[in-house]
């Protein structure tokens, strides 16, 4: 396992290395099109061919790789912080308050996750500027992803509200929001880590989704989703594999985070 | 608290729709062959829709005498939509959650009874790289590759209920008693019926619970991209379209579907918890 997980970040560092000089691998960017060559196969030219309208899939492919690498974490960042507002809070405080939250936790999980985010995302402009796109995309996986955090966070924010530190600390006078802030906010980090490495596969994957069903980043710029969106267009495996390229960069990149992910869950436990 | 929470499911899609940008637009009003009066009679029926709570309130009292509305974007009865596309979604469904199942059992089964870690490892691996395919992606290979979308709903769901029963296998076979029992030389299959089933039921059903709610969200993609007029589909077209009375009530019925599942496999887990004890 530990070599599985030195090999995950190894390959992690490639990837986000090799995506952060995008700039310099790639520099005609990644909307330049060849019209005199387009849906080309690979060459010395174009390392991975170009798509329908003549644009280097390796540039797509390594720019597309920053968007999702940099947006999953931020989204994740996002409905981290939400969870734990809601779930710890709402656990700290006990009660109603923790029953009010469940609730609306338990009503947000009643919804399959694709049902609840596919029409959350259809109800957003669609028609908009590719950067807006993105960042709708990412907020909206942010502000809907928080609810199975919130409801590990409520339990472990519960636990430790009933826990003999905090109980003597209270008898000792302590205020409630410095309770709070410096007794158990700090217990909750390790579940607040696990949380945030448990979301950034999945929002990744959620993108892909939304973008392969034409919900994700519009146009010209690329992520994992859109990228992914060739794949329709394809008659048989064996004919174009350098168009599964992008795919098989995404289940590596999700593969290290699930070993790393093991990792985080062990601390977490 | 069930009905509650089918009802709340219902406001909150009611709610969004409502509230997203571009709910008062109407393309029909910029259709220049209609007359003043067509385009005040338009102005007036959306207007009705403003109050998301008056309108949820009338749509449920249609809804209590069995009248579901019309969709805005197909132009049909929602009950005759919906009466139409079950079927087929609830085929797919059966065979993709029985598929999912049969996979999963045959495959942890035989990885606690080998015992073997190449075995192991393998089925491990199968399903973790499953797990790291986008479930779109399944969908659009099923297309490819000329299967029946049932079998990418069955790869969808089969890596995370995986996971969870041969984790459950593995507990349940390192038992004490389990232990005591091998070395006693009892035959694997009575030890797995009397044994390991009957102590991992309620937990297995619970995840037999959560698999249908996988299921149904896994339908969207395969039937939106495998081109199978079901639920999913219709889930997908109403959303594109903003079409609040379909949504609302696929939202309803797809809120309903995950609780009864859900609450079921609760109720059958507890029976059987309160039989053993």
């Amino acid at each position: 396992m530990m070599l599985g997980r030195k090999l995950a970040c190894v390959l992690l560092a490639l990837v986000l290395g090799a995506s952060a000089a995008a700039n310099w691998l790639a520099p005609a960017g990644y909307a330049k099109q060849y019209r005199e060559a387009a849906d080309a196969p690979p060459s010395h030219a174009h390392w991975l061919g170009t798509d329908a309208i003549g644009r280097d899939r390796f540039a797509r492919v390594l720019y597309g790789t920053r968007i999702s690498l940099l947006l999953a974490p931020a989204a994740a960042l996002l409905s981290t912080l939400l969870a734990a507002l809601i779930g710890g809070l709402a656990g700290y405080l006990g009660g109603t308050w923790a029953r009010m939250a469940m609730a609306v936790t338990d009503l947000f999980l009643s919804l399959p996750w694709l049902f609840l985010l596919i029409t959350a995302r259809a109800l957003m402009p669609l028609n908009v500027s590719p950067l807006l796109s993105v960042l709708v995309t990412f907020l909206l996986l942010g502000f809907l992803g928080w609810t199975t955090a919130a409801r590990v966070l409520c339990t472990s924010a519960g636990s430790l509200r009933a826990s003999d530190f905090v109980r003597q600390a209270r008898a000792a006078g302590v205020a409630p929001r410095r309770l709070f802030w410096v007794h158990v906010v700090p217990n909750l980090k390790p579940v607040l880590y696990a949380q945030f490495w448990i979301s950034i596969p999945v929002f990744i994957l959620s993108e892909a989704n939304l973008g392969i069903l034409g919900l994700g980043v519009a146009e010209p710029m690329p992520s994992w989703g859109s990228l992914l969106k060739e794949l329709e267009g394809l008659v048989s495996v064996g004919e174009e594999p350098w168009k599964f390229v992008s795919l098989i960069l995404l289940v590596v990149v999700v593969t290290s985070f699930q070993f790393l992910l093991s990792r985080q869950e062990e601390v977490a436990a | 608290m069930m009905l509650v929470t089918v009802l709340l499911g219902g406001f909150l899609s009611a709610t969004l729709v409502r509230l997203a940008p571009g709910f008062d637009a109407d393309e029909q009003q910029l259709d220049p062959h209609l007359s003043t009066q067509s385009l005040q009679a338009i102005h007036n029926a959306r207007h009705q829709d403003h109050n998301v709570f008056r309108n949820y309130f009338s749509y449920m009292k249609r809804a209590a005498h069995g009248e579901l509305g019309t969709s805005l974007s197909l132009g049909q009865p929602v009950r005759t939509l919906l009466h139409d596309r079950a079927p087929l979604t609830l085929r797919l469904l059966t065979m993709g959650l029985g598929l999912a199942w049969l996979l999963t059992l045959t495959l942890a089964l035989s990885a606690a009874w080998l015992r073997l870690s190449v075995y192991d490892t393998l089925t491990t691996v199968l399903s973790g790289i499953l797990l790291c395919v986008p479930a779109a992606v399944l969908a659009l290979l099923s297309v490819l590759w000329n299967v029946p979308g049932s079998l990418a709903i069955a790869l969808i769901v089969f890596p995370r209920t995986y996971r969870y029963t041969r984790n459950l296998l593995v507990k349940a076979y390192s038992l004490p008693h389990l232990v005591t029992a091998r070395a006693k030389g009892l035959g694997e299959t009575r030890i797995l019926f009397w044994h390991v089933l009957p102590v991992m039921a309620p937990q297995l059903l619970a995840v037999a619970g959560v698999s249908v709610s996988m299921a149904v969200g896994a339908a969207i993609p395969v039937e939106a991209l495998c081109g199978l007029p079901g639920i999913g589909q219709l889930a997908w077209q109403a959303a594109l379209a903003r079409d609040l009375p379909l949504l609302v009530n696929i939202t309803v019925l797809v809120t309903l579907v995950t609780l009864l599942a859900n609450s079921g496999a609760d109720v059958i887990g507890y029976a059987l918890r309160r039989q053993r004890a």
